[in-house]
């Protein structure tokens, strides 16, 4: 089963990216940027949390990003990037002023309103807490809707914390019970230090009654799951955005197929109860 | 406050255990408290008790040849610290220091190898718990080597 239907301009074409200008330019860790753009055009680009652009350094090539920011603000698209390879080092040097090419969005979403009236677990590890940090906003934005939310949040060192001012107002202001936990800790760290899978096992929520949402490399992602899954959230309510070699972004090209899916259209955020049989797979 | 024996049942390292069993652990066990800073035990030596943290936190830790000691894992309320009381040469193979104010149950690891030697099917619940505990943090170190929050391959 797909989550929700993709937000895009009926009149746009999906192949022809849109001008952007860099805004702001953030550095939050070692590795890791987050970009704030506005449109040459002035046109908004409505998203729904959970979806993806194709983010196009001119000259250099295009890359998938998931909107990091929030759904509220159409008029500000904020992306989240590490620094990995060619077209990410470009996206993350793009000095304010300077221009993108930007086609999307594309994709299923998270649809967290679905966890309206009970308990919602997000599941982030590392640059995962990224995508879901716009359905995280549009939860604080409704709070009062929902039961209790949790953010289980793995990182590979202190240094590494995504959004670290969103984390503590998300737990002071919007009553979002945030658990962070690092791979490697040092003797300074006050934190936790093991596996975000560990935590699901203690976390207080009423499994029967929530929507998981799960965002990380895929191996951490099928732990999670699992735990998830162990603890009694049914397979259909809990939903993982999964990473693949997006190209088009419209199911044509082929690069993100994953058996029968094309992760741009049908994903990237799926539930267990279709997924769980692919992941499980090394021959799929 | 709840005696040992209240608490234990409540725990899930000692739910499905009947009542005697219960008992006969606790008369094993006695409270315990770790200001920060305060070492619960070390490196090398005697591993005599396991620990089941009501409050605070712990770190598990390998001390560096230059530097301060690397954290391997940490311990929270409700978790459970320690096996090595159980498996020979009974020494402890990390350090494990309290960070916060700690309050913990220690079980005497020598009377607890008395009963299970005594009683084949106490020795057996208590082992599987055990080994549960072991297995979680065999897990966790296994996927924690994987690195997978790092440089992608």
């Amino acid at each position: 089963m797909t989550v929700t239907a993709t937000v895009r301009r009926p009149d746009a074409d999906p192949f022809v990216p849109r001008r952007y200008v860099v805004r702001r330019h953030r550095q939050d860790t070692r590795d890791t940027f987050t970009l704030v753009l506005e449109s040459v055009d002035g046109e908004p680009m409505p998203f729904v949390p959970g979806q993806f652009t194709m983010m196009q350094a001119f000259g250099v090539g295009e890359a998938p990003i998931s909107i990091s920011g929030d759904p509220a603000d159409p008029e500000r698209l904020e992306h989240t990037i590490r620094d990995v390879g060619s077209v990410t080092r470009a996206l993350v040097r793009s000095a304010r002023g300077s221009e993108l090419g930007i086609r999307g969005p594309f994709g299923t979403g998270w649809d967290v309103a679905a966890g309206r009236g009970g308990d919602v677990v997000f599941v982030a590890g590392g640059i995962g807490l990224a995508p879901l940090r716009p359905a995280i906003l549009e939860v604080c934005a409704a709070r009062g809707d929902y039961g209790r939310v949790l953010l289980l949040y793995g990182a590979r060192t202190p240094e590494d914390i995504l959004f670290g001012d969103d984390l503590a107002r998300w737990g002071a202001e919007h009553g979002i019970h945030v658990e962070v936990t690092v791979d490697n800790g040092q003797h300074a760290w006050r934190g936790r230090v093991g596996l975000v899978t560990q935590l699901i096992s203690r976390g207080g929520f009423d499994a029967t009654n929530t929507l998981a949402l799960v965002c990380g490399p895929e191996v951490m992602m099928r732990y999670a799951a699992s735990a998830l899954a162990d603890r009694g959230v049914r397979k259909d309510r809990l939903r993982l955005s999964m990473e693949r070699n997006m190209k088009c972004g419209v199911g044509l090209c082929g690069h993100c197929q994953l058996r029968e899916l094309f992760v741009c259209v049908d994903g990237p955020v799926l539930t267990y109860d279709v997924l769980e049989p692919l992941m499980s797979r090394a021959e799929v | 406050m709840r005696t040992i024996a209240e608490y234990m049942p409540q725990h899930p390292f000692f739910q499905g255990l009947d009542d005697s069993m219960i008992t006969m652990f606790a008369g094993c066990a006695h409270n315990v408290h770790f200001r920060p800073g305060e070492y619960l035990f070390h490196e090398g030596e005697p591993a005599d008790a396991f620990f089941v943290v009501r409050h605070g936190r712990v770190s598990l830790e390998v001390r560096a040849a230059a530097g301060p000691a690397l954290v391997v894992d940490t311990v929270h309320d409700d978790d459970v610290l320690g096996w090595s009381w159980l498996v020979p040469p009974f020494r402890w193979t990390f350090d494990a220091r309290a960070t916060d104010q700690t309050s913990a149950t220690a079980f005497d690891g020598g009377c607890l190898r008395e009963k299970a030697m005594a009683d084949p099917v106490v020795g057996f619940a208590l082992l599987q718990r055990v080994v549960t505990v072991m297995s979680e943090r065999v897990q966790s170190a296994r996927v924690r080597l994987l690195d997978l929050y790092g440089e992608p391959a």
